[in-house]
């Protein structure tokens, strides 16, 4: 059976991990490639580099810093940020990355799917959308609005919407962070999550909230995530994607065990 | 251990070259059709969409694989490049596969469950083989994709997503996997180091 994926995320910035995953014994922030390793190790699915990098220095680090993690990472690596043109795309796809994720430039130039879709296939490219709830509206979930600029900026376009554009235009899967819930600990937005998930058939992976691992259970039950990125839950008490999915295993949640 | 991987521009080959790298092997990398005639062995990526492999012919790499094939050099095809060992595709039912293996690859059917197949499944080993030696029931693979081959006496392992369908086949020095060995953790490079241990 096809399982549930956890995918560890790493944010990067000039090379190095910025808020990042702390292991009883490894010392917090620290070097990609080291933590890509470790993650994978310790029963991550899928790894994702997130770059916060706004120098154009540290763009060059970038590439440097995708190929030593790829190096002898053997699990679908995924990296994000900064991405503006199929040529950018294209540097990160030969650093060794597996998946790209965009996201602001998908939104300026939603061409841009397609563009990298035809020389890399559909299944590469991530479109990652960043949604709040729009208060509002009659359905706050419905018509929940993609946001920019950390959640600062309003586009004024529809989370739903902008969804299927996105699978209509070859979209592999969508990363849906709700900036609601983002860094509350509080749980995944799992309403709107479903809302996305039952409007497309490319896999979604939810991001933002999770502070346990119930969280993780109800964004794969009732918020119908096919995968969920686990960054901070690291932070509060489980050590690893693997004892992650142990739990979750008991809570009959499939996920890919042993690991 | 020398393998030859063959570039056709479908996807990147980043990945399968360095797992290959990883186990040792010395990897050369081609477009060309000359290089086949002599490859210890041969692999064929391919990510995206089956209407990439009309390169293939366009190029006059098939004839030659079918040489390479016909004097027995193992064969390993990945995800499209096990698609293509096929008669052809309803993704792209105007180009045809290589005809190694006589059916026809179609499209997952739509119902309650989501196409494209995206992630860790579990693969079931049917009997013999060379390729899966060593790999246990209900280890787990990483699949990307929309369509899939039937069962067949030449699957060697099964998937189950939606129906069950072929996730390896074997025939005779002919390989495939629909799923990508690359990136399916140790498992994955059970089978790559596998077949880097075929003679031809």
């Amino acid at each position: 059976m096809l399982t549930r994926r956890i995918i560890a995320c790493l944010d990067v910035r000039d090379g190095r991990v910025v808020k990042g995953i702390q292991f009883v014994d490894i010392i917090d922030a620290g070097d990609p490639a080291e933590l890509a390793h470790r993650h994978a190790q310790l029963g991550a699915d899928e790894i994702v580099l997130l770059d916060i990098t706004a120098t154009h220095e540290g763009r060059g680090t970038l590439l440097e810093t995708v190929r030593r993690t790829a190096k002898s990472l053997f699990v679908p690596f995924t990296v994000g940020g900064g991405i503006r043109t199929a040529d950018d795309a294209a540097a990160v796809f030969d650093a060794g990355a597996d998946k790209v994720s965009i996201n602001s430039a998908a939104l300026a130039n939603p061409g841009l799917i397609e563009d990298i879709g035809a020389s890399f296939g559909a299944q590469a490219v991530i479109v990652a959308i960043d949604a709040r709830r729009n208060k509002e509206a009659a359905d706050p979930v419905r018509e929940a609005h993609v946001y920019t600029h950390g959640g600062r900026r309003d586009t004024g376009r529809s989370v739903v919407e902008w969804a299927i554009e996105a699978e209509s235009r070859g979209a592999g899967e969508i990363l849906l962070t709700s900036m609601d819930s983002d860094g509350m600990r509080n749980g995944f937005d799992c309403e709107l999550t479903a809302a996305v998930s039952e409007s497309v058939r490319i896999p979604v992976i939810a991001s933002g909230g999770a502070g346990t691992v119930a969280h993780f259970a109800e964004v794969f039950g009732r918020g119908k995530a096919d995968a969920a990125l686990a960054a901070s839950i690291f932070h509060f008490g489980v050590s690893s994607a693997r004892a992650l999915k142990e739990e979750l295993n008991q809570l009959h949640i499939l996920v890919r065990l042993p690991c | 251990m020398n393998v030859t991987v063959i570039d056709y521009k479908a996807g990147n080959l980043t990945s399968v070259v360095k797992a290959l790298r990883h186990l040792g092997a010395e990897v050369t990398v081609t477009d060309r059709p000359a290089p086949l005639a002599t490859a210890e062995r041969i692999i064929l990526p391919g990510v995206g969409h089956f209407a990439a492999t009309k390169r293939l012919d366009e190029t006059g790499l098939t004839p030659a694989i079918r040489e390479a094939i016909a004097s027995g050099i193992p064969f390993l095809g990945i995800c499209v490049g096990m698609q293509w060992l096929y008669a052809g595709s309803t993704e792209s039912p105007s180009q045809p596969g290589l005809g190694v293996l006589p059916e026809t690859i179609e499209r997952f059917p739509d119902g309650h469950e989501k196409v494209p197949h995206v992630g860790w499944n579990q693969l079931h080993p049917t009997g013999d083989s060379r390729l899966l030696a060593g790999i246990l029931n209900g280890e787990f693979a990483y699949f990307t994709h929309s369509w899939r081959a039937p069962m067949t006496p030449a699957t060697v392992a099964t998937t189950e997503y939606i129906q069950p369908f072929a996730a390896a086949v074997e025939l005779g020095n002919v390989y495939g996997t629909q799923f990508h060995p690359e990136k399916s953790g140790e498992t994955g490079l059970k089978i790559l180091k596998n077949f880097l241990e075929l003679v031809g």
